[in-house]
């Protein structure tokens, strides 16, 4: 559905349903220079299963209409909006990688509205090597090469693609290919900048997920010890052989961690 | 962390789309031979074909030995996914039926395979489908031929006779410029040679029978999808980008960004139409794609050989093969092509008809049959063969002499091939 913010247009695919108010939400966020359709299976389980779905394009990302946003705080305030357009008291957030940023500091900031939040392949500082930030900020497509390579397991190019038929490098070269300049390299800087993420985790109140994934080169498993150290009781589920790409690298084991997070039964 | 790096074409043409098999350790790719797949639960099956789960569930959909070989060939091709058809014949259809309705053009180049021709000449007619037909390097006729219900430029990498090479930067540009996307037929180049989609087109299909096979023993087309093209952009492409009642209301590039077109393709195309490929015969394709980066230097190197020998031999005229200088396209397959041209090439023999059938009678090594592409060297005469009811005239508006000969150059130790072309061109002048 196209939505306005601010007068500027918002996609959120929602799982070819109507919006009804009487259900619950789950708003889905993706990682820098993504889009909704990253969530394809997970995203229409939860249309499908008694909810409203809100898979967002962040501003300058898929459909929404840019310019990106700068910094992590500005995406969960536009996130915010997201709910007041909709009428939403409170919703469930699902994150991935930079999305994950962006639950956490909603989730933080507006602790009476995030009924539970799901982040995936975080890992907290997300620090970007200066190499690739410089790539991306050349629009070159060595960035494209890092966000591919970096953002998958090591053994994806030699092995099968759960989702028969697809080349996972390929589709999400094809991807990033569709940015326009500068929308990779903002999402970047805004994960790089972000300092917010140990204060954002003493603020929460809600529960919260972790799903991790074992070989995952850009936000390692254990990047993540310092959020989840930092938040009280915290479930957490690594995906053994996924890398950061978890919702197409084991788009099962992310959808049944779901499922039992916000559904309550596998 | 060292630098990004992507594996190599001979890595990939070994691995890509296949793990050790997770229930028996197996190395090599197991032929799931079934037509379909046990769910775990009613949930489960929900699930599956509701799209919400990743899986298989019936063999014409999708299967695991097929699905190995569609990933492998995208993997070499740098598209996001593809498809296995029944046949080259049956991926060209299925892009084109995902792509358009009753009512829509097609702009192709003249310089195609007959099958091609037939199906967009003849039978898509019948399907309210029309094609105008342009000469590939006439750059303007591509461009002025689109109209308001064009669809779809479409052309082979090298093309049916007389390899005249397609301009993929120029004519993708033309497309691109109209919204449209370029298909490319890629199966005399193989992504050995050529890497379409690193040219601009968008689409591109094989038919795996010829060289990625390379056995001959296997019929199969693969259809590769670069992922690249806007469907949403363009405007023109109700079938990607509005809902579907044919399935469920989808509107597959809301759904799937990327991956839109393979999503219909399969969901509708291999559903409805159901020319799909046994995991049999992907099994046999995958064989010959394991050995493609072995094969294709060698047939390219023993080509070039031979059409040295026909360039010098007095029985001979007129080779047709774009590494000659005096071929049309020359300073464009030197550009697209560093690697070679292939390994199929037509010559005109001395004599016309009479001494077309004489050679093809002597020779003992080549093996005159319809195909191309196969480790074996072929050879076929169109004039006594597949176009022997046309008068001289006839054929020459399809490119085609009396005396023109087509060679499919094998794997055979090039000495015997060039004493058997030696011998038999002798025995044609007779």
């Amino acid at each position: 559905m196209n939505l306005q913010i601010e007068g500027k247009k918002a996609f959120a695919y929602a799982a070819a349903h109507e919006f009804e108010q009487a259900k619950p939400t789950v708003v889905f966020l993706h990682g820098a220079g993504l889009d909704h359709s990253w969530w394809g299976l997970q995203s229409r389980y939860f249309g499908y299963h008694g909810r409203n779905v809100l898979a967002l394009d962040l501003p300058g990302h898929g459909r929404s209409e840019g310019p990106p946003l700068e910094t992590i705080e500005a995406m969960a305030a536009w996130v915010e909006k997201i709910l007041d357009d909709r009428k939403l008291s409170t919703a469930t957030l699902v994150g991935h990688s930079m999305g994950a940023l962006v639950a956490l500091e909603f989730a933080a900031r507006h602790p009476d509205r995030a009924e539970r939040i799901a982040l995936i392949g975080v890992g907290y500082p997300m620090k970007v090597t200066d190499a690739f930030l410089e790539a991306a900020k050349r629009n070159d497509p060595a960035a494209y090469d890092m966000s591919t390579i970096w953002g998958h397991a090591p053994q994806v190019p030699l092995g099968a693609n759960p989702n028969p038929g697809m080349w996972m490098y390929g589709d999400t070269l094809a991807r990033l290919g569709r940015l326009a300049p500068g929308v990779l390299h903002s999402a970047l800087a805004a994960c790089n900048a972000y300092g917010g993420g140990i204060e954002a985790a003493g603020k929460l109140r809600c529960p919260v997920l972790f799903v991790l994934g074992g070989r995952d080169l850009m936000t390692p498993a254990r990047s993540a010890d310092a959020l989840v150290k930092a938040i009280r009781e915290p479930a957490r589920v690594q995906v053994r052989t996924s890398g950061h790409s978890l919702m197409a690298e084991a788009p099962d084991a992310t959808l049944d961690a779901l499922v039992e997070f916000i559904l309550g039964a596998p | 962390m060292s630098g990004p790096k992507y594996p190599g074409f001979d890595t990939l043409a070994l691995h890509a789309g296949q793990s050790p098999d997770p229930a028996t350790g197996a190395r090599a790719v197991p032929i799931y031979q079934t037509t379909s797949y046990v769910f775990r639960d009613s949930a489960h099956a929900a699930s599956l074909f509701n799209m919400e789960r990743a899986g298989h569930v019936y063999s014409r959909i999708s299967n695991p030995t097929v699905a190995v070989l569609e990933e492998r060939v995208a993997a070499l091709e740098g598209g996001v996914g593809a498809i296995a058809a029944a046949s080259g014949q049956a991926a060209l259809h299925l892009a084109i039926a995902t792509l358009m309705d009753a009512g829509s053009h097609i702009v192709a180049s003249t310089a195609l395979y007959g099958g091609s021709h037939n199906l967009l000449g003849y039978t898509l007619k019948r399907f309210g489908i029309e094609t105008t037909f342009v000469t590939p390097r006439d750059l303007a006729s591509w461009k002025s031929s689109i109209r308001e219900n064009t669809r779809l430029l479409f052309g082979e990498t090298l093309g049916n006779p007389g390899l005249d090479v397609l301009d993929i930067p120029a004519v993708s540009k033309i497309a691109h410029e109209a919204g449209l996307p370029l298909l490319v037929d890629s199966t005399f180049t193989t992504p050995y040679l050529m890497k379409p989609f690193e040219h601009g087109a968008d689409l591109l299909y094989h038919s795996a029978t010829k060289f990625l096979g390379g056995h001959g023993i296997a019929i199969g087309g693969v259809l590769v999808d670069s992922g690249r093209f806007d469907w949403e952009r363009s405007g023109k492409f109700p079938q990607l980008t509005a809902p579907y009642a044919g399935f469920h209301g989808m509107d597959f590039e809301e759904e799937s960004g990327t991956r839109a077109f393979l999503l219909r393709a399969r969901r509708e195309g291999l559903r409805d139409f159901g020319a799909c490929m046994a995991p049999m015969t992907a099994f046999q394709i995958l064989q010959g794609i394991e050995t493609l980066h072995l094969r294709m230097p060698r047939h390219v190197e023993s080509t070039r050989k031979v059409v040295g020998f026909l360039c010098s031999n007095a029985f001979s005229e007129k080779v047709l093969y774009p590494e000659n200088k005096d071929h049309p396209d020359h300073a464009l397959a030197t550009r697209l092509l560093p690697h070679g041209c292939g390994a199929v090439f037509t010559f005109d023999i001395k004599g016309g008809r009479e001494a077309g059938r004489k050679f093809i009678e002597s020779l003992r090594v080549f093996s005159h049959l319809a195909n191309v592409g196969d480790a074996k060297s072929l050879v076929i005469h169109p004039a006594s063969t597949t176009h022997y009811r046309m008068s001289d005239e006839d054929l020459k508006k399809a490119g085609i002499g009396p005396g023109t000969i087509r060679l499919s150059i094998g794997l055979e130790d090039a000495r015997d091939l060039i004493d058997d072309l030696e011998r038999a061109l002798k025995a044609s002048q007779k």
